[in-house]
């Protein structure tokens, strides 16, 4: 890695609060009760941590079967961390609040 | 309606099966997998259950008309489609057809985050939607186990394992499931308990740096199969089990007779060779002359126009054909015409089964009337005499059932006991010959004896065994008073003999000529005898006409003398002396 890109980066995460967009992606397959205590915590985890960064799309595999191949899906519910990238996965319902910010690499606010 | 009747029937009759196509291991499975269940494929790594699964699903695509999907948790598609490409396999080509959907699962635990509840559901759908698009009746998964190295919650993986099972059942598929062995169990993550219905066993092991696949059936629910190892064989033409140990004692027994290919050995063997179909050892030390026999045996069948299969374990073709040109077997121009196939190995090459399998591929795809086996000791390399021994006696039963003569030569070492074959199997086979050394006055001379051929009248002499430039002649030896001579003293004896001979016949033809010299001796005389005797009785007889004269002169004297004196006349005197000469004459 060279200088710049070193200082590039490092700006980066110093403007990451103000323009980093969160893209997540919900992978279910139907309203299952495991599928929505997933999206009420996800929905909780962000307002929580990013509020006004992110961006919640809700895949369901009943109906787009094809992704499950296309996304490398495994698991019900997956939770994809689209943006910012490298591309993060955590499955369960996300009710471990911790585990969840540590998958996603969002610092708590202390 | 028609499902649910089709259903009925299956639970009616045996179990239905899939079968395989792949060459041996439907045979020892009575006829595939079991149809709509799930099969589990284990051993370790680098045995070929990927092999195994993959040929399952492009057998089943090509031959069958039966779809596949393989879902891999292990290779990517790609790099699937380029192994198999090397067997053959055109997965890319089957893939745009329709016949075979290739899933990758990528599973990294480095990605993946564990927050509470979860279920496979994904992996449920995407099976099931490449399973519905292809209409797919076969299904692989290889190997399942990837899920517990990529998620760490096993109560879920387990029970999520146990409904995909239930759920390919549903789906009616016929499924393999591989897994890896495990220390003490079959598998590592314990498959088997999911999987009851059939169970097989792959095995790559090594024994003194020589590598042998091996395949059981552990377990077939509701099924007949066979439960030995069986060796297999994975080579450019994918995946071949051989089921040869399931073999028995009911092949048939031919009473055709061919020839050696050389007439006097017929001679030997009751006049008309060996039977077809029969097995025959020719053991012997080095160097005498057993690979020449199996030349001149290979050039018979060929010159029948039958197909030989020469399998050469020590030497190259080029060399056999340029060695046998020498002693005037041209065996070029059968090779030429596709009679006779050479396969030359070594030994050490690959296992013993590996050989066995090899053979019997070989066996099978050129359909041989003759299996020359060139030298059967030299497999001792690969195994121990007793693995050999039964590998050799599995050969030759299969090849009696498929009625082939099968010829093999074995080298005896030398001060060992020659009438006891290296490998023991001389127990096996129909006719063994036994080639000699002969060493006499300086010279090694080749010998050879029959020393058994069952179901014929055969001879219990040795003979000379001549290489010459017109191939081998076989000569009595000349058994005399001095014991059994060979070579050189036999050459000389014989021209002893012939000179005896010769003397003989001078000696009867003087006798003859003394004979007829008397004869024409014994003639002179009589005819001597004879004349003399004529002399005499013309002698004889001249007197006596003389003496007649005189009687009629002085009887006719006598008459005048009487007439003169006028006196009586008598007559009987002349009768009486007639009387008399003719006598004489007699």
């Amino acid at each position: 890695m060279t200088a710049s890109q070193k200082k590039k980066t490092a700006e980066a995460q110093q403007s990451e609060p103000v323009e980093e967009k969160w893209m997540l992606r919900l992978y279910v397959a139907g309203q299952t009760p495991k599928s929505i205590t997933a999206f009420t915590n996800l929905k909780k985890i962000c307002e929580e941590h990013l509020a006004g960064r992110y961006q919640i799309e809700v895949v369901d595999l009943l109906i787009n079967p094809k992704l499950a191949k296309d996304d490398q899906i495994l698991a019900l519910p997956t939770l994809v961390r689209k943006l910012p990238e490298p591309i993060k996965k955590i499955i369960g319902d996300l009710s471990n609040t911790e585990r969840v910010l540590v998958g996603l690499d969002v610092r708590p606010i202390s | 309606m028609a499902k649910s009747g089709k259903k009925a029937r299956a639970v009616d009759h045996t179990l239905r099966k899939a079968p395989t196509g792949i060459k041996g291991l439907d045979e020892i499975t009575g006829g595939g997998l079991p149809q709509g269940r799930p099969t589990l494929v284990c051993g370790g790594t680098g045995c070929g259950k990927t092999l195994l699964s993959m040929e399952f699903l492009v057998r089943g695509a090509l031959q069958f008309d039966e779809p596949g999907v393989f879902m891999s948790f292990e290779e990517k598609s790609e790099d699937l489609a380029k192994n198999f490409a090397s067997l053959g396999f055109d997965l890319d080509d089957l893939a745009a057809r329709d016949k075979l959907t290739l899933d990758y699962v990528h599973i990294d635990k480095s990605e993946i985050e564990e927050t509470g509840e979860y279920d496979l559901e994904g992996l449920f759908i995407r099976l099931g939607l490449a399973i519905d698009s292809i209409g797919a009746k076969r299904v692989v998964l290889d190997t399942i186990e990837a899920l517990f190295s990529g998620l760490s919650n096993e109560n879920i993986l387990r029970a999520e394992l146990r409904r995909l099972f239930t759920f390919l059942k549903d789906k009616g598929v016929t499924a393999i499931v591989t897994g890896e062995q495990g220390e003490r169990t079959l598998t590592r993550y314990g498959l088997e308990e999911y999987v009851a219905d059939c169970v097989i066993f792959l095995n790559h092991s090594i024994t003194q740096q020589i590598a042998t696949r091996r395949m059981r059936i552990i377990k077939y629910r509701g099924s007949y199969h066979g439960t030995n190892e069986y060796p297999f064989l994975i080579d450019e033409q994918g995946f071949s089990v051989m089921p040869i140990s399931s073999l028995g004692l009911d092949h048939p027994a031919s009473t055709e007779r061919i020839s050696s290919g050389v007439s006097r050995l017929d001679t030997m063997l009751g006049g008309k060779g060996f039977y077809r179909g029969s097995s025959i050892l020719v053991s012997g030390t080095a160097g005498t002359g057993k690979s020449s026999l199996a030349a001149h045996f290979a050039d018979a069948a060929c010159r029948r126009g039958e197909r030989c299969l020469y399998f050469a374990f020590e030497e190259s073709q080029n060399q056999i054909v340029r060695n046998m040109r020498s002693i005037g077997i041209d065996l070029e121009q059968w090779v030429h015409k596709g009679l006779l196939i050479f396969l030359n190995n070594r030994p050490t090459l690959y296992g013993l089964e590996m050989h066995l399998v090899t053979m019997h591929k070989a066996i099978e795809s050129h359909m041989p009337a003759v299996v020359v086996i060139d030298p059967i000791s030299n497999l001792v390399a690969a195994a121990s005499e007793a693995e050999v021994k039964s590998m050799l006696s599995r050969l030759i039963d299969y090849l009696k059932t498929k009625q082939i003569t099968a010829f093999c030569t074995d080298l005896t070492t030398a001060g060992g006991g020659l009438e006891k074959t290296e490998v023991g199997i001389s127990s096996l086979v129909d006719s063994w010959l036994l080639l000699q050394n002969i060493e006499a006055s300086g010279e090694r001379n080749r010998g050879l004896y029959i020393l058994k051929s069952r179901g014929m009248d055969h001879s219990n002499q040795i003979r000379e065994f001549i290489l010459s430039d017109n191939g081998i002649q076989l000569r009595d030896v000349y058994i005399g008073p001095g014991g059994v001579l060979t070579g050189s003293s036999r050459l000389s004896q014989e021209a002893r003999d012939r000179a005896e001979v010769f003397e003989h016949k001078q000696a009867i033809e003087r006798k003859y000529r003394e004979v007829e010299q008397k004869k024409v001796v014994v003639d002179a005389q009589i005819a001597a005898l004879q004349a003399q005797y004529q002399a005499e009785k013309e002698e004889l007889e001249m007197i006596i006409a003389r003496e007649n004269e005189r009687d009629e002169a002085s009887a006719a004297g006598n008459l005048a003398l009487a007439r003169s004196r006028k006196a009586d006349e008598f007559t009987t005197r002349p009768e009486t002396i007639g009387k008399t000469g003719k006598g004489g004459r007699k």
